[in-house]
């Protein structure tokens, strides 16, 4: 099949994003390339580990003054919400149906903007209220940068499939689109897995002690 | 769309350099880079091989031979090894597959572009108030105490160029796991592919553990953090470990690829079939898997206790075992065959005794406890020079001599190759050999000067006479290069004579699409079966037909560029106002021209069929 070729609901094929050697590549190489940022992740998450409560002195908050289950709650939510309806999205986008993909693509979106919102209030939470910041300790450091590259990647995944779904707002699907739309929901889902550990290692773990 | 290769001109050539996304092309891009790079650290480390010819030498003050020791080993190992060998894959790996280019020639551009940028903006610091000043491993405690700008060259460049090495990684990997040929199986590939299949592994498990410690240090030095600063609660010891979870299978990034280059030296200069093809696969694949669980050898005197120092002494010591294998599969492959000593021969043939040297002095570093009288001297020194150089620089210059006629079409002259041989090889040992005994009589490694009377004179004075050696050897490469390359003299597709692999079947250099008709592989050593037949050519496995090709792009400059651009926008914001808007403006020219390629479709172009069968003397052929 060539990567230009019109098709209809008929002839899409039942994995488009791997019908291409150029899809397939791309696959691959997306699989690989979460491989690293699974290390990369599990380094911050180790280095979040090995200083975690690490403060000059009395007076600085720790992890268990800090965090609140509700906001959390909400967050986690969100996110897994936002990771369900892009599944919707790749649904739709394996039956021909370009509309609803960027239906709950638009979804998705909307979803990771709550949980950026609430990231923000969270982290200006901290600040204001417990003088919790980057500078103000190595437990600090360590917090925000893990839960900030997180942040980071979630903007960074917002912005890609916003600038798919407007780029391809009044074209059909193709089998040069499809797989763009599938690695970012890949992504969008990697998201989700790290958010996972990080509502474990993170806030649950500081919650308990 | 062939036109653009008509092009003429000084321009029009360096705007194809600037744009290509051709393999063939950004291995040449590499080999200019990273040769560059490689006389510089060249030069750097002549300049410390002067400083410490004589005792109580002022040739270098203090303060410059820690910048100068500095760059040597940041650049040598970065800017220099890595893109040397990165030259050679480029050339020679989808070549030896069976492809027609590899599996992301977009980012394969961008991966030099990022390289290129990161190092041109570390070296920057020599004019910019001084160079890093803090080792190659910058340990945080000496890194955040450095003073200026100096680590925050070293960070940021590192950080640019490290993108450009996980990219280059994660391509050759898919390249190698999806574009291989009708017939190229795993177990008939190359072992130049196959080295290169592993070490690309490596870099992508190895490399985001420095991308992360080198944020830190970032952070730290320029943003506030306080990951290393003790009296914050951070602790400076994270570092060690992330550098060197990093840091250890790096070398085995640098001498994986150099095991498959000589593996395909040795075989096709004894005109026999590797000995112990599989277990030469199972030992690289063992390397790289034990590469990643011994990190903290380079720890043993931080402080981890017993029991941390017992393991990773037994598993470093477990390596010696794959590479045992190897060096009797070489040995094996060469008895009994018939021996041509070329150039690369000699290099394969001066690496191996070099190398177990360097193999046996590393497993006495392994001994934890003997390494407490090893440590941060030059017996350490002696050791890795003895691996990387005798290991990776001997293999990049056997594989520069053997590639070179498939890279530019024509052969280095044999008797100066053997004259840089011979200078390179006695100057190494020289040099070096010496260093393991200063080291034991007690003389500390990166320190600038040393007293008289203490019985190091001659060792340092025999060490220098050695890198002179080296220096002239390579002089003579540069002017055997300068001399082939204005004669010019072109040669077929097979200029050894006794290729064995699919990159001796096309033409020197090939055709941009490699391969008219991709080639059907029968076993290994494809073109040597082929031969062995009476053919003169690969059999095909398709049809002649179109080729798709990828479009030239200028975007993977600009991503790099504004990469580069950001950098000095972080370095100077502390100090400076125009600096966050300069790092701010960086990063919308990355973010930008990466939105750009997003959104604007590029299907690539086609070579059509008609066009391929007027030039009938290049590639396969039905």
């Amino acid at each position: 099949m060539q990567i230009q070729e019109k098709l209809s609901f008929e002839t899409w094929p039942a994995a488009p994003e791997k019908e291409t050697l150029e899809g397939q590549n791309k696959v691959l190489g997306f699989w690989l390339f979460l491989g690293g940022e699974t290390v990369l992740f599990a380094t911050l998450f180790a280095t979040y580990l090995a200083l975690k409560d690490s403060v000059p002195g009395p007076g600085h908050a720790l992890a268990k003054d800090l965090f609140s289950m509700p906001l959390v709650f909400l967050m986690t939510m969100l996110l897994l919400t936002s990771s369900l309806t892009s599944v919707y999205a790749i649904y739709h986008m394996k039956n021909f149906n370009a509309k609803k993909m960027k239906f709950w693509f638009v979804v998705t979106v909307l979803l990771g903007l709550g949980f950026l919102a609430c990231e923000i209030y969270e982290f200006n939470h901290y600040v204001r209220d417990f003088n919790h910041t980057f500078s103000s300790s190595a437990f600090g450091s360590a917090f925000y940068t893990l839960v900030g590259f997180h942040g980071a990647h979630v903007i960074f995944g917002l912005g890609w499939i916003t600038g798919l779904v407007v780029r391809n707002w009044r074209r059909e699907l193709s089998l040069y689109t499809a797989p763009k739309f599938y690695l970012a929901s890949l992504y969008w889902h990697f998201i989700d897995v790290v958010w996972v550990f990080i509502f474990s290692v993170v806030y649950l773990m500081g919650m308990v002690g | 769309m062939s036109s653009y290769a008509q092009k003429r001109g000084f321009l029009a050539t360096l705007w194809d350099y600037l744009t290509t996304v051709d393999h063939k092309k950004i291995a040449v891009l590499y080999l200019v880079a990273g040769g560059f790079f490689f006389v510089l650290g060249g030069i750097e480390a002549i300049l410390i091989r002067v400083q410490l010819a004589v005792p109580n030498n002022d040739f270098l003050s203090a303060d410059m031979f820690n910048q100068v020791m500095t760059m040597h080993g940041t650049t040598m190992i970065f800017f220099a090894a890595m893109p040397l060998l990165f030259a050679l894959m480029n050339a020679v790996l989808p070549l030896q597959i069976g492809a027609r280019d590899v599996a992301f020639p977009f980012v394969n551009a961008l991966g030099f572009w990022m390289f290129f940028f990161g190092g041109i903006f570390l070296n920057l610091s020599w004019f910019l108030g001084g160079a890093p000043d803090a080792g190659w491993t910058s340990y945080a405690s000496l890194s955040l105490a450095s003073e200026g700008k100096r680590i925050d060259f070293y960070t940021l460049g590192i950080q640019i160029s490290g993108f450009g090495t996980l990219m280059a990684g994660i391509n050759f990997l898919v390249t190698i796991i999806n574009m291989r040929t009708t017939g190229m199986t795993f177990m008939r590939m190359p072992m130049f592919t196959w080295t290169t299949f592993v070490a690309s592994a490596l870099i992508l498990f190895a490399f985001p553990p420095l991308t992360i410690s080198i944020f830190f240090l970032i952070f730290d030095r320029l943003f506030g953090s306080q990951f290393f600063n003790v009296e914050m609660g951070g602790n400076t010891i994270i570092w060690e470990h992330l550098f060197w979870i990093f840091g250890h299978p790096e070398v085995y990034i640098l001498v994986l690829p150099a095991f498959g280059i000589f593996s395909e030296v040795i075989s096709i200069f004894s005109r026999k079939r590797l000995f112990g093809y599989a277990s030469m696969v199972f030992a690289t694949v063992l390397i790289g898997f034990l590469g990643f669980m011994v990190w903290a050898h380079h720890m043993f005197t931080t402080g981890l206790g017993p029991i941390a120092n017992a393991i990773f002494a037994v598993a470093t010591m477990a390596i010696a075992v794959p590479t045992g294998i190897k060096i009797f599969n070489w040995l094996l492959t060469m008895w009994g065959g018939s021996i041509k000593l070329t150039t690369p021969m000699l290099y394969a043939l001066g690496f191996i005794p070099s190398f177990v040297i360097g193999g046996v002095t590393g497993i006495m570093n392994a001994a934890s406890m003997a390494d407490y009288q090893y440590h941060d001297t030059y017996f350490v020194v002696g050791h890795f020079h003895y691996t990387i150089l005798g290991g990776v620089v001997f293999a990049i210059l056997a594989g520069l001599h053997l590639y070179w006629p498939k890279m530019f079409g024509t052969m280095l002259n044999e008797t100066l190759g053997k004259i840089t041989f011979w200078l390179f090889f006695i100057g190494f040992h020289l040099t070096f050999f010496v260093q393991h005994f200063l080291g034991l009589m007690g003389m500390p490694r990166r320190t600038y000067t040393f007293l008289e009377g203490q019985g190091l004179e001659t060792g340092n004075m025999v060490s220098s006479i050695g890198a002179a050696f080296m220096a002239v050897g390579a002089i003579v490469l540069v002017i055997n290069i300068i001399i082939t390359s204005v004669k010019n003299q072109k040669v077929g597709n097979d200029p050894w004579e006794d290729g064995r692999t699919l990159e001796w079947s096309v033409s020197s250099p090939p055709p941009h699409y490699n391969f008219k008709q991709l080639p059907l592989v029968r076993g290994i050593d494809a073109y040597w079966i082929e031969k062995m037949e009476g053919r003169k050519e690969m059999t095909p496995a398709e049809p002649l037909g179109d080729i798709h090709m990828p479009n030239s792009s200028f975007i993977p400059f600009m991503i790099s560029f504004g990469l580069f651009v950001a950098a000095f926008g972080a370095m100077y914001r502390p100090d400076y106002s125009w600096g966050l808007p300069v790092l701010v403006g960086g990063l919308v020219i990355t973010f930008g021209s990466m939105l750009i390629r997003s959104l604007k479709d590029d299907h690539g172009h086609y070579i059509k069929k008609e066009e391929l069968m007027d030039d009938s003397d290049k590639g396969v052929q039905a």
